[in-house]
């Protein structure tokens, strides 16, 4: 080891602990002792459903009773007064790297989200999946209380997994593990530049090329199929991690943006009988009815993105979960990357100035979320039975200026609700005798 | 055919013409030929403005002796009547490459740094500048391509060296397939210039503000190389004494013209640009250039997109291009511009005449046609005396023709160039075509029908009686000589005949022919019938109706722009920033670009539009400090750690939709900045989003000039992924350089300041350092990209020791660190409202920041450095309650107020008060809510944004769109050739550390100059 790589050594080293630091007193919650009431709340079911002077109360992680007024009996009860405030599902996440990075660029050390290769069925996120990331904390803050670590890159990227945010380790933050397999479709259209042909040989279509890839993904698929009917000679671990998509115990998840795309994605599923979720969708609205007869889900990737073209709509992306809504698609919603994936809300929210009711906004990342994800039994809405997965906020949490949230239950526990950002912030207000708003 | 025109080319070179090449021995006995031509009774196209009808031309050698009406000819001249047919002046190519050497293409090769010129040689700094060069010096006669540009009616041409920034020289030259040194009709015509530095190794520039900092900086270095005694510098001396020949400019779009312009009246030039033929797209501002033009016919061909899925990927200007382009010689003409037409660009040089008869379908007349091909390019290239026109003295260049040179089916007979003749189509031959009977033995009973056109006949063979057929033939003809074969099938196998023209008047041809069974034959054929060509198909009259140009050329362009408007709007909550504060129920008048009051029950002065606001909000436009929107050709120059000479308003960009989509969000001005790539960047420019004006006119009247700087990982090109030991890396590499480079920077500039102080221009300007003794005198104002604290400290203190002043850190991330510091030395702070985690410089920023700062008394704003976000900066500042509970009225001033106040535009912007400028947004909602929408947003009391006007233009918007793409199809339909959709020329989104790609620095791909959408939104890095 060299004096550079020694210096850099004790640098890392340093860093650690001063995250670690930052993390130190962030500890999981124990498990639920206590019944919980929540009083004097409007509440949104997730569903829809709004109950104004409302009460929940859930006990040994799972919500026992829910409606208006007061409750019945609040003895033993731990009872929290949230008159005026809001009391929502906790926000569900999908298709994130969210625990996989920790630093973008610049530290390959703390990004696992893309393996190499094109065909990585077998990877599984699960257990990269890192729970004293300091990004998660950021997230939770704003009401995120469930993710989908998911993997990136490839064709086929890997297996992704549903977590709670709230966790000693990944064992523990398992949700619901492998429940998908996530696929880049071809893109059909030329995107980059075009690339000159090397002299004397023909160039090669954006067409021919997504053919070839395609005639790759249709004979993988079959093989897996006939793999999955009968006991094999050889084990392959690619196949086996495709075995569920066969037997309805994982979907396969599509990002595809264009129109074409999602059509050709959509037909696949439908003759190799596989359940497909569509991710990304940026052109779904044009092929809306092919989604809705075939009733396959659209996870939309931001609202507060860029129109796909020049010439659409300035506010299309805005505009998108309402067109879903009104075809009668099933459509969900996710952020980019991992850290801004905190302004989930606010993505949701987006498209209310845009036609779709606050309440529907909220149902994308709650119910709709859920549903896609194949978790809406046990969350997603507050129901009775369901885990209490909710969060309690000052004021609206789908908009930036009233969200507040004050606290959060993950399967009944109390988590804790600071992140590496309020420590910095009270470290620095107090350095300048400024007062920090928290 | 083609033998003809090789037996004739070689006549021409075996014997030597009469005046030249006087130091060349001869081999053999001299052939020295008179070359007297008398060409007689033809309609003689003297210029575009005259011709003589029934008039005699005299030819001696390589001149023209006499042109005019009842000359006599003397004797000794080969007398040639052209019955009738016309002779026009030979035509001129304004712009080519020919005879010279392709440039050799060069990959773009990241991994290679070249800082300055490895070239060997008494040189300039940078390879970009080669005034050196001159076509003359490499020029070789080429015959193929010379015969294709003869075709097409071409005598001359210039030709140059298309490489480079400064190309060095071109030459003038004839087309004749002579020795090198026959050929030249001027050895040093034009001096060349582009934008694109082409194969040059030099790093620097990499873009276009690059490049035009370079031409502006070679001007300087070379007025002061005049007075200087010290140094020897080949492309400086050259660059000086080329300045007295017409300076000819290339540029790729309508833009580049404007911006070159501006360079040319900085410096008291006046250039000649060859266009790529968008100019109709802002003609007048063409025309307010006072320039001359060289402009393409290579007009693009329809797209292929029945499927209307495809069909998006065409964008609306591409669209719009197809339709118009062929309008553009018109449009020139029009507008009273004069300009010159060339072939070059063109695929396939067959597609001359369809083109340019095409353009002349849509206006294009045939007297500035024929302008624009001969006197016009004549006179631009200073060879007016030789070209142009058929004039006694002038070189003898020129065309017989058998009809009116632009009616479609003429022909093009023969192309004189100095005196030597080029058969292109003959035209003294018998024309064959008619019915003949054929006699002979084994023949009877047959008839043979001539066809086709004089140099392309076809032949079809009937046999009538018991074996009654139908037959194709085929049918030569060489000069006299005649050659047929078909087959009757019975007996089955060829007839083949070799004959001869027996005879004109009445025609026939006689021969040998064999028959299938190998037996010999005489055959006769006497004409019976003339040929009787089918009737044609009535022509249709091609749709010359087409869409009007739309300002800028874009999605949501305007045909006309919107005006300015006298405004009440009553009722609304009113944002002012000012002392009243927010205002509710209030009312706003805004008149003659100003706001004119604020307050209760205003009443409208007359004329007054009054506009219920009703539940609505106003507030001020938006401001953003850090943005990348509306630049082309690159946002970073950072092939250097000082470029402070490049200036992102030298490449300002107003069609990019990103303006519009702003609007649409509520901002109205944005300051747009160069990248981080380096520690010391470009100057920035302040803009307004007036959607549709041109570049200069986006600018911000009188903002004081800002400039970008950087810290940081993209500054020591941390993630550039440059291998360790790559030999001339760049400095810095680490934070300790950047200090350096910037007391370097700085000791450079006083320096060079105390000298000009002393010596004056005897000292040479630098650009470069102009601009820091700017920021030493606080004319020109620091906005720095910055993360960590450690080097943010850092330049505070150089900037302390050095005696100058940060007005901004921009980004800032840990200014919440270094908050106090900030404060005392009254430095503003302009953030993101909550980005972290996306590179290691950033682990510790949070979204407190902008809180922390603005509590401790930092004047603070969000910013976007993201057209995606750019839209929604309202809700950004909302973060600003979200994290730190800001009262709202001070989070809304994160984004209006603020940012103005650390741009010292906040005497004009905003606020609402009266006398400052009328840049508002009308809001559904709280402007700080996710649930706000833009309305209505106003700049300088012009509406540019309707949310109710813009649903109405995105329905003519798909109108038009399938209207051109209906007009397309009818194209294809009719057997247009046409091209796959390609994903449309989409502007590069920049961030501040996009590196440019290698679209701009290839040397002729013009066309591609617009990087194509890379559509990956996912990750942008800041």
């Amino acid at each position: 080891m060299n004096m550079k790589t020694t210096f850099l050594s004790i640098c890392g080293l340093l860093l650690g602990i001063s995250i670690a630091y930052g993390q130190a007193n962030i500890s999981p919650a124990p498990p639920q002792t206590k019944p919980v009431i929540i009083t004097g709340a409007t509440i949104h079911v997730g569903n829809g459903q709004v109950i104004n002077n409302g009460y929940i109360a859930f006990d040994k992680g799972k919500i026992t009773a829910i409606g208006e007024g007061m409750p019945a009996n609040t003895n033993g009860a731990d009872v929290i007064d949230a008159t005026g405030k809001q009391v929502y599902p906790g926000f569900i996440c999908p298709v994130t790297t969210l625990g996989l990075v920790e630093i973008e660029e610049g530290a390959r050390g703390t990004v696992d989200d893309e393996e190499t290769g094109e065909f990585n069925q077998n990877v599984r996120s699960i257990i990269a999946y890192n729970t004293d990331s300091k990004v998660i904390p950021t997230v939770r803050s704003n009401g995120i209380l469930l993710a989908q670590p998911t993997p990136e890159g490839g064709i086929i990227s890997g297996q992704s997994s549903v977590v709670q945010l709230d966790a000693w380790n990944w064992e523990d933050a398992a949700y619901k593990t492998d429940i998908a397999l996530h696929m880049n479709w071809p893109v059909l259209r030329a995107t980059g530049r075009r690339r000159r042909a090397a002299p004397g040989t023909p160039e090669e279509s954006q067409e021919e090329h997504q053919q070839k890839e395609l005639e790759a993904v249709n004979s993988l698929f079959s093989e897996a199929k006939a793999y999955a009917e009968a006991k094999p000679a050889v084990i392959n671990l690619r196949f086996e991690a495709m075995k569920g998509l066969f037997n309805g115990t994982k979907k396969l998840f599509v990002n595809a943006n264009g129109a074409k795309e999602i059509v050709q994605a959509v037909n696949f599923g439908k003759k190799l009988g596989i359940p497909i979720v569509i991710v990304g969708g940026k052109e779904s609205y044009l092929v809306a009815d092919v989604l809705k007869s075939n009733n396959v889900p659209v996870i939309i990737t931001e609202t507060q993105t860029l129109p796909y073209r020049e010439d659409d709509d300035v506010y299309l992306p805005y505009k998108l979960p309402k067109i879903l809504q009104d075809a009668g698609v099933t459509y969900g919603l996710t952020g980019i990357g991992f850290w801004r994936q905190r302004n989930l809300p606010f993505e949701a929210g987006e498209a209310v100035g845009y036609g779709l009711s606050k309440e529907q906004a909220l149902s994308m990342i709650t119910m709709n979320n859920a549903k896609i994800l194949g978790i809406d039994k046990t969350t997603g809405t507050l129901e009775a039975g369901k885990d209490a997965n909710l969060f309690i906020s000052k004021g609206d949490a789908l908009d930036m200026i009233t969200i507040d949230v004050q606290k959060a239950f993950i399967q009944g526990r109390d988590i804790n609700l600071d992140n590496l950002h309020k420590q910095l912030y009270r470290k620095f207000a107090a350095k300048y005798g400024i007062k920090a708003n928290l | 055919m083609k033998k003809f025109l090789l037996i004739s080319l070689l006549a021409l070179c075996v014997y030597r013409p009469a005046h030249a090449q006087e130091t060349f021995p001869v081999n053999g006995t001299q052939d020295i030929r008179p070359g007297l031509y008398a060409f007689t009774n033809a309609n003689i196209v003297v210029s575009a403005g005259q011709t003589i009808t029934n008039g005699t031309l005299l030819v001696k050698d390589r001149l023209i002796e006499a042109v005019g009406h009842n000359l006599t000819i003397p004797k000794g001249y080969v007398t040639i009547d052209l019955k009738g047919k016309y002779v026009y002046p030979g035509l001129v190519d304004a712009y080519t490459t020919y005879g010279l050497p392709e440039a050799p293409r060069q990959s773009f090769n990241r991994g290679a740094i070249v800082p300055v010129s490895t070239k060997p040689g008494a040189f300039g700094w940078n390879e970009a500048i080669k005034p050196e060069m001159q076509a003359k010096m490499i020029f070789h006669v080429d015959a193929a391509k010379a015969e294709e540009l003869k075709r097409n009616g071409f005598g001359a041409v210039q030709t140059l060296i298309h490489d480079g920034i400064d190309r060095g020289t071109s030459a003038v030259v004839s087309l004749g397939d002579e020795r090198d040194n026959e050929v030249f009709i001027k050895d040093e015509a034009a001096a060349q210039y582009s934008f694109s530095k082409g194969t040059a190794a030099t790093n620097y520039p990499s873009s276009l503000m690059g490049s035009i900092a370079l031409l502006r900086q070679t001007y300087y270095d070379a007025e002061w190389y005049k007075s200087q005694k010290e140094e020897y510098n080949i492309s400086l001396e050259e660059f000086n004494r080329q300045q007295n020949m017409p300076q000819v400019f290339e540029v790729s779009d309508q833009l580049n013209v404007l911006r070159a312009d501006k360079i040319a009246k900085e410096f008291g030039k006046q250039y000649i640009f060859k266009t790529d033929g968008d100019e109709y797209r802002r003609v007048d501002a063409m025309k307010a250039t006072g320039s001359s033009f060289i402009i393409p016919v290579n007009f693009p061909e329809p797209y292929d997109i029945e499927d209307p899925l495809d069909a998006r990927n065409i964008s609306y200007d591409q669209l719009k291009n197809w339709e118009l382009a062929p309008t553009n010689p018109a449009a020139l003409e029009k507008a009273g511009i004069k300009f010159a037409i060339t072939t070059f660009g063109l695929q396939n040089s067959k597609d001359f005449w369809t083109n340019l008869r095409t353009a002349m379908d849509y206006g294009l007349s045939e007297k500035q046609a024929l302008m624009s091909l001969t006197e016009i390019p004549a006179e631009m290239l200073g060879v007016s005396d030789k070209v142009g026109t058929l004039a006694k003295g002038k070189l003898a260049n020129f065309i017989i023709t058998s009809d009116d040179l632009f009616k479609k089916d003429n022909i093009i007979y023969e192309n004189w160039v100095e005196g030597r003749q080029d058969i292109i189509s003959r035209m003294d031959v018998t024309d064959l075509r008619g019915s003949y009977s054929l006699a002979g033995d084994g023949l009877a009973n047959i008839t043979l029908k001539i066809g086709g056109t004089p140099g392309a006949y076809d032949l079809n063979v009937q046999r009538t009686g018991a074996d009654s057929v139908r037959a194709k033939g085929n049918i030569t003809r060489n000069g006299d000589l005649v050659t047929m074969h078909f087959d009757l099938k019975k007996p089955a196998g060829n007839i083949r005949l070799s004959g001869y023209i027996s005879s004109v008047l009445p025609l026939a041809l006689s021969g040998d022919a064999v028959l299938p069974d190998g037996t010999f034959t005489r055959w006769t054929a006497t004409y019976t019938a003339p040929f009787t060509p089918s009737p044609a198909k009535p022509e249709q009259k091609p749709d010359l109706a087409v869409g009007p140009v739309v300002y800028p050329f874009a999605p949501y362009g305007n045909t006309e722009l919107p005006k300015q408007e006298t405004v009440l709007f009553k009722n609304a909550t009113i944002w002012t920033n000012e002392k009243e504060g927010i205002l509710q129920n209030a009312d706003l008048l805004i008149e003659n670009g100003k706001i004119k009051a604020v307050g209760k029950n205003l009443s409208a002065p007359k004329g007054a539009k009054v506009v219920d606001a009703t539940g609505k909000h106003i507030s001020p436009g938006i401001v953003d400090e850090h943005s990348h929107i509306a630049v082309t050709g690159g946002v970073n120059e950072g092939t250097q750690a000082v470029t402070s000479e490049v200036r992102i308003g030298d490449v300002l960009d107003s069609e990019d939709i990103q303006l519009y989509r702003q609007l649409a969000g509520g901002v109205t001005t944005s300051h747009i900045l160069h990248g981080s790539a380096n520690p010391i960047g470009g100057q920035t420019m302040l803009i307004k989003h007036r959607w549709g004006v041109l570049p200069e006119e986006m600018k911000f009247e009188g903002a004081p000039g800002f400039i970008k700087f950087a810290l940081g990982e993209n500054v020591k090109q941390s993630n550039w992924g440059i291998p360790e030991g790559t030999p001339n890396m760049r400095f810095p590499q680490t934070r300790m350089g950047v200090e350096q480079v910037y007391v370097d920077a700085f000791t450079r500039a006083k320096e060079y300041e105390a000298a000009r102080a002393v010596k004056g221009n005897h000292v040479r300007r630098d650009l470069e350092l102009d601009a820091l003794a700017e920021i030493l005198n606080d004319t020109r104002h620091i906005t720095c990209h910055s993360y960590v604290q450690s080097e943010i400290n850092m330049l505070m203190h150089v900037a302390d020791s050095m005696g100058f002043k940060v007005n901004t850190f921009t980004h800032i991330l840990e200014g919440y660190k270094v908050a106090d510091k900030m404060k005392a030395r009254g430095i503003a702070g302009s953030t993101f409202s909550d980005w972290w985690a996306y590179k290691m410089e950033v682990q510790e920023a949070i979204p407190y920041n902008g809180a922390i700062m603005h509590d401790v008394g930092v004047t603070t704003a969000f910013n976007s450095d993201d057209e995606e976000m750019a839209r929604r900066l309202n809700q950004e500042a909302g973060k600003a309650v979200t994290y730190g509970k800001e009262p709202e009225e001070e989070a809304l001033k994160f984004v209006t107020l603020n940012p103005a106040k650390m741009l010292h535009v906040d005497n004009r912007v905003g606020s609402l008060k009266p006398g400052k400028d009328a840049d508002i947004v009308v809001w559904s909602a709280d402007p700080l809510s996710i649930y706000a929408v833009a309305e209505k947003t106003y700049v300088d009391g012009i509406k540019y944004w309707d949310i109710d006007e813009d649903a109405a233009k995105q329905k003519a918007l798909k109108a038009d769109e399938s209207r051109i793409i209906q007009k397309m199809i009818a194209a294809k339909n009719k057997g247009a050739a046409t091209q796959r959709p390609d994903g449309g020329t989409r502007r590069p989104r920049y961030t501040c550390d996009t590196i440019e790609d290698d679209a701009y620095v290839v040397a002729d791909d013009y066309n591609g100059m617009r990087t194509k959408n890379t559509d990956d939104q996912s990750k942008n890095q800041k």
